[in-house]
């Protein structure tokens, strides 16, 4: 971490005060006067943005396993489609995902008496299941190739020494393959949990009422332009920095022999 | 062919797509798209190199303010980022003609495309390429030194050259990026690939044989781009010995 001594030196403190100075004249003198009247929507939009983040990271990483594992030690008919699923995934823009699984599946249900008069209808007529499925997808395409590249890189000394001790292929996977190939790729799951935070604004393209939605919102209502993106900004930023500090905490709490 | 497409029953969206109708707005969209992506590309990397001259040999609040810009850039949305640089942009702009006495300019959508994707990507560029230099070993800068070459000629003749075959990989996935970021200018409102698809789409109602191409056109630029850069990467590690022993 950073220690005072560092943070002291005088150049710093100049641009701290700079800084400083910076955020009371954005205080002072923008406009900040529709944050009450919006607060309350603001703190919806949060909250929805955290959960598709979360239901949508695990999720994908549930999938990504699979996938990983199929690539990297599966047979050709696993490897085949799971590569080509993430490099679709992968080669192809988020948002265009987004609006195909939104206004495609969204076009073509409707179209089957049997899919609105089941019990799922009122869901699939919401955007959130379409925002939470691309994402998830992506996610796990992503993912996928990161957890190829984790299982092959655990030692094989490992799996042979468990396979000796006569543990089962599934308790071996559980217990040796799978741990330390996710504690190999912390740091990049950490990354990549960034990167998805930053996808989720996508998803106001169809209509979810997210963080980036509310911000979209009181820029059409207001003609405030500057200020809710700053705050939104402040926000992707403290976000992002929880997730950081999190992966941190995880690193530090798996063993590691460097 | 035409037979072929009947049997498929692909008749209909074959005839959306021809080049007459729909398919020659998305081919013109993923003109517009690549333009973007090539200048984005273009100016991050611009960025990026004196960006990572920055941050290594700069002084102390060169390389702070460098430090803030690259955490800045890649802890925030590019979406977000998009708009407000887009604002700030035209903003500007207007701000400057109006003060030479024009009226309001209206801002090309190419040009603020990639002012504002170069900015994003020079974040990313500057840590590509500032690891990149970080691997050439110092021996090699030392000795051009020694033989008393000025910075400009050092940084053209050996470390440019040296850094290459390290930088190579992450400059490939940069450039991936931008392809992948030109759609985010939908939202802006930039008739590229996507915004056009979407138009196309929501016009005839065919949404997946519209979007299903455009997932099509995106999918070549991204391999053909690999194969590409796979090239790049040999060149540039030409004469040394490759990772799996032996020379290449």
């Amino acid at each position: 971490m950073i220690n005072a001594k560092e943070l002291m030196q005088p150049h710093r403190i100049v641009m701290m005060l700079v800084f400083a100075a910076l955020v009371i004249w954005c205080a002072v003198s923008l406009r900040w006067d529709w944050i009450p009247k919006y607060a309350p929507l603001a703190l919806e939009g949060l909250w929805a943005t955290v959960w598709i983040l979360a239901v949508s990271t695990f999720l994908g990483f549930l999938l990504a396993v699979p996938l990983g594992l199929a690539q990297a030690v599966g047979p050709w008919y696993l490897s085949i489609p799971a590569r080509t699923f993430c490099t679709i995934i992968r080669g192809t823009p988020l948002l265009l995902q987004i609006w195909l699984l939104y206004y495609g599946l969204g076009s073509l249900f409707p179209q089957f008496p049997w899919i609105r008069s089941s019990e799922l209808w009122p869901y699939l007529r919401q955007a959130w299941p379409y925002a939470v499925l691309a994402l998830t997808l992506s996610y796990a395409g992503y993912e996928g190739e990161v957890m190829r590249g984790a299982f092959s890189g655990v030692a094989k000394g490992q799996l042979e020494a468990a396979k000796s001790f006569g543990m089962p292929r599934f308790t071996m996977f559980r217990r040796i393959w799978l741990p330390q190939a996710v504690r190999n790729v912390l740091p990049t799951l950490g990354g990549e949990t960034i990167l998805q935070l930053k996808a989720t604004p996508l998803v106001a393209t169809i209509t979810v009422v997210e963080i980036y939605a509310v911000s979209s919102r009181v820029r059409a209502d207001t003609f405030i332009v500057y200020e809710p993106l700053l705050l939104l900004a402040v926000v992707y930023m403290a976000i992002a920095g929880v997730i950081a500090l999190a992966f941190r905490r995880f690193e530090a709490g798996a063993p590691q022999r460097r | 062919m035409t037979g072929l497409l009947e049997v498929l029953g692909l008749g209909a969206s074959a005839e959306l797509l021809s080049l007459s109708g729909w398919g020659g707005n998305l081919l013109r969209g993923l003109a517009n798209s690549l333009q973007i992506a090539f200048g984005a590309f273009g100016l991050g990397l611009v960025i990026g190199l004196f960006g990572a001259y920055g941050k290594l040999y700069g002084g102390k609040v060169t390389r702070d303010l460098l430090a803030i810009y690259t955490t800045v850039i890649r802890a925030v949305p590019e979406l977000v980022l998009i708009l407000i640089l887009y604002y700030v942009g035209s903003d500007i702009i207007n701000k400057i003609s109006e003060a030479l006495g024009g009226g309001r300019v209206e801002i090309n959508g190419v040009a603020a495309g990639i002012w504002v994707l170069g900015v994003v990507q020079g974040a990313y560029a500057t840590e590509v390429l500032r690891g990149a230099i970080q691997a050439v070993p110092v021996g090699q800068i030392e000795a051009a030194k020694s033989y008393g070459m000025p910075a400009f000629m050092i940084m053209r003749r050996v470390t440019i050259p040296a850094m290459m075959s390290f930088a190579v990989p992450g400059l490939a996935n940069l450039w991936l990026i931008a392809t992948k970021d030109t759609a985010l200018l939908a939202v802006v409102g930039f008739n590229e690939l996507t915004l056009e698809t979407r138009q196309a789409a929501s016009s005839t109602r065919a949404y997946f044989t519209f979007f299903l191409a455009a997932g099509f056109l995106y999918l070549m630029v991204t391999l053909c781009s690999g194969a590409v850069f796979a090239r790049i990467e040999k060149w540039a590690r030409r004469g040394q010995p490759s990772l799996k022993g032996g020379t290449a």
